[in-house]
């Protein structure tokens, strides 16, 4: 992964020192709550319904053991000893003092970490595949990408006040597991016809009150112009878009009022002028940031042989069998799998890790997959490089750390945000409603009956639990007072993107359970076999769903 | 050039009687003009000496202006692009930008674009209600100039200038992404 040299180390202790005087002069009185917000947001911290939250960056999710040990450190020494990943592969404190905080950051600052950008009207943390470097299906590794992205999105001077917060995923695969049309921009690496590599560049996607699904405005992109388009767009971006409205300011409204040509048009007229100059990303610069994320030393294995004892050691465990099946993924190396660790056993809010769990999972990483740990976006952990003749021994260190639910990709493996339990803008509890669902439909036959269904849980019109791209959404509303329940369905994250529709009234929160048992007996009575729930709701649409929900009783 | 639309009268910028320039707390040699968009001003109402202009003012007496031309500044409003001014820039002494309210962040690109695309090389001033935190990301967007309407003693704010002292992309006081300054041998 990459590693700091002394300009990273120099900018990252010179921003803790900003910080530290920023909250001081804001303790001291010198800086009023107005003129501190931005500041302290730009560092991450929120001051939450209960206490601050502060928000880590992961970039594009990657961690190495050292750091996830810190972090256990700083969540027993700063906080409650516990952290949350969250559906941007960051990682959350939920409890930390105001007055730590520029401790905090120069903890993380000794590890190559920070929490610079993770809110704020500015460019966030960027996002990528979990499985970047090992998928079968990928074209090109997209981490090197990202953190050329990482380096000119951090203190961009120009950008550090646009009208809304501003986030960028990229995805190198055949299948989207980046969500890019989830995001402000979304660029996809693609391969010309002459076989060089450049961009599909997407932008307006987001979700938020008004749930847009990106559109392209360029189809190759050559991968030196990358960073020179990106600050086209948002330089277009930071002039037009809309600052009399902070729900209408996020450039998804931009690209919808000009229309997607139009804003392509101005793109491209002011990266005529730049692209030549001093952005241009030359071949060297490409390959040098290549070097931070070489392959692994894979021992040379063989792949069949490994594969028929992993279906011997299958065979005889059921339990084995079914996490083999739902918590690993295939690997392009014969004899390696990547693994998911599920943070969602039931009654455990998504996402949540102790600070044991933190040092198990840097223990495991050490011992099975070259030091390297990946938070996914459905705020999950992957080991990326495990050897398949030791799944089994990683299987049973991770059933005895709570991680080894073989729910990955089922119903129960759900994004859920905070919700009303934390955040102060949510209108509803989400953490219950999800443990709800986990607890009536605990019968893993069922759930593998069920095959892949993604729910998403938001405790309000902010999205953060990505209501509007799960095969079912459930989103918090308030009614005079009262926490009610709205349900979609048909939305989908991936290169098929698409946004739910709501299914009809809503529920309280008691008649979520069997809602959603109505919804999936819809779906079982009328698949087609092989058919996922997304298939066969495309198929047959919302009609029939609506119909057995809002059923009078007989 | 397209004359900008009018519209409504927002916040105006101070003028304070000391600022930051160049590193040092110097007195105010110019005065500045506030919009208002009823009065009609001819070049004979200007008070001598050195004014800043508001940008629709400017444009309209720009050509009566000539004489004056060492004397005369323009202030783009936050809504105010930088190609509004364009290839003038460089013939204008100062540029003063605009900052409504502190998060509002359109004059960062302005003061860019005028340093870097129309060769501006006068006095950029920021004037209104920018933040001691924002020195360093003005000075990198070619800021040189800050017209501080705080309470605090501009002295004080001289250390926010070195809060930072390197960085990762082009900008006006770096021509060169870090990229191109790395050594990126293997």
């Amino acid at each position: 992964m990459y590693q700091y040299d002394e300009q990273d180390h120099k900018l990252i202790r010179e921003r803790v020192a900003q910080f530290r005087g920023q909250t001081e002069r804001y303790l001291a009185g010198e800086l009023s709550e107005e003129q501190f917000l931005p500041l302290r947001l730009q560092n991450g911290l929120y001051i939450q319904r209960l206490a601050p939250m502060l928000r880590i960056a992961v970039p594009y999710g990657l961690l190495n053991s050292t750091q996830v040990r810190r972090l256990a450190h700083i969540t027993r020494k700063y906080d409650k000893g516990y952290a949350h990943f969250t559906t941007r592969q960051n990682v959350q404190l939920n409890w930390p003092n105001l007055e730590d905080v520029p401790d905090i950051l120069a903890e993380l600052a000794e590890v190559e970490m920070h929490a610079v950008q993770t809110s704020g009207n500015c460019i966030r943390n960027t996002t990528t595949d979990q499985f970047a470097g090992v998928a079968r299906d990928e074209l090109v590794d997209p981490r090197p990408y990202c953190e050329l992205i990482r380096q000119w999105s951090t203190f961009h001077p120009e950008f550090a006040f646009l009208p809304r917060k501003f986030k960028i995923a990229v995805c190198g695969a055949a299948e989207d597991r980046a969500a890019i049309r989830a995001h402000d921009i979304g660029v996809q690496i693609v391969r010309n016809d002459h076989g060089e590599t450049g961009f599909q560049v997407f932008v307006g996607g987001g979700l938020g009150r008004t749930p847009i699904i990106g559109v392209a405005i360029r189809d190759f992109l050559p991968e030196v112009h990358l960073l020179s388009y990106l600050e086209a767009i948002v330089r277009v971006y930071n002039q037009l878009g809309r600052r009399d409205n902070k729900f209408k300011a996020r450039i998804k409204i931009l690209v919808k009022a000009l229309g997607a040509e139009e804003f392509a048009r101005r793109v491209e007229a002011e990266w005529e002028q730049i692209k030549d100059g001093a952005d241009e990303l030359p071949r060297e610069a490409i390959e040098w940031s290549k070097r931070f994320f070489p392959q692994p030393a894979y021992k040379s294995v063989n792949g069949s042989h490994a594969e028929a004892v992993l279906r011997d050691q299958a065979g005889s465990d059921k339990a084995f069998s079914r996490w083999l099946e739902r918590n690993t993924f295939p690997h392009r190396v014969p004899g390696y799998q990547a693994v998911t660790l599920s943070t969602k056993p039931t009654g455990i809010p998504p996402g949540d890790v102790t600070d044991r769990q933190l040092e198990a999972i840097a223990d495991l990483a050490d011992e099975f997959s070259f030091g390297e740990v990946r938070v996914t976006h459905e705020q999950n952990v992957v080991l990326a490089d495990v050897e398949q003749e030791r799944l089994y021994e990683l299987w049973q260190a991770a059933r005895k750390h709570g991680f080894a639910t073989p729910n990955i990709g089922t119903l129960t493996d759900m994004i859920c945000c905070p919700g009303g339990d934390y955040c102060s803008l949510a209108n509803a509890k989400s953490i219950p409603v999800a443990e709800a669902i986990q607890r009536k439909f605990d019968d893993l036959d069922y759930l593998y009956d069920l095959g892949d269904l993604h729910l998403n849980i938001s405790g309000c019109m902010n999205a953060c639990g990505h209501h509007h791209i799960g095969h079912i959404g459930i989103l918090g509303v308030d009614k005079k007072g009262e926490e009610f329940y709205q349900i979609q369905l048909g939305g989908s994250a991936n290169e098929k993107a698409s946004l739910g529709t709501v299914l009809g009234p809503s529920f309280s929160r008691d008649e979520m359970p069997d809602t959603i048992g109505k919804i999936l007996d819809v779906f079982v009575e009328n698949r087609q076999p092989e058919e996922l729930f997304i298939d066969t709701y495309h198929r047959i649409g919302l009609q029939p769903f609506k119909e057995r929900v809002y059923a009078k009783a007989s | 050039m397209p004359k900008p639309a009018k519209k409504p009268v927002g916040a105006q910028p101070e003028n304070p009687a000391r600022l930051i320039i160049d590193g040092a707390v110097v007195e105010n040699q110019w005065s500045l003009l506030p919009l208002d968009e009823e009065a009609e001003i001819t070049a004979a109402d200007l008070a001598p000496g050195r004014v800043i202009l508001p940008l629709s003012t400017w444009l309209e007496l720009r050509d009566q202006l000539q004489a004056r031309k060492g004397e005369i500044g323009v202030w783009l409003d936050s809504d105010e692009t930088a190609d509004l001014i364009g290839e003038y820039a460089s013939e204008l002494p100062l540029i003063a930008a605009h900052f409504p309210l502190f998060t509002d962040g359109r004059a960062f690109t302005a003061g860019r674009l005028l340093r870097s695309r129309y060769g501006f090389t006068g006095e950029l001033r920021a004037v209104g209600s920018f933040m001691r935190d924002q020195l360093t990301y003005l000075t990198r967007c070619g800021f040189n100039a800050f017209a501080y309407q705080g309470e605090q003693t501009l002295e004080g704010l001289l250390d926010s200038l070195q809060d930072f002292t390197d960085s990762y992309q082009s900008s006006v006081d770096q021509p060169l992404p870090i990229y191109r300054r790395r050594s990126l041998a293997g």
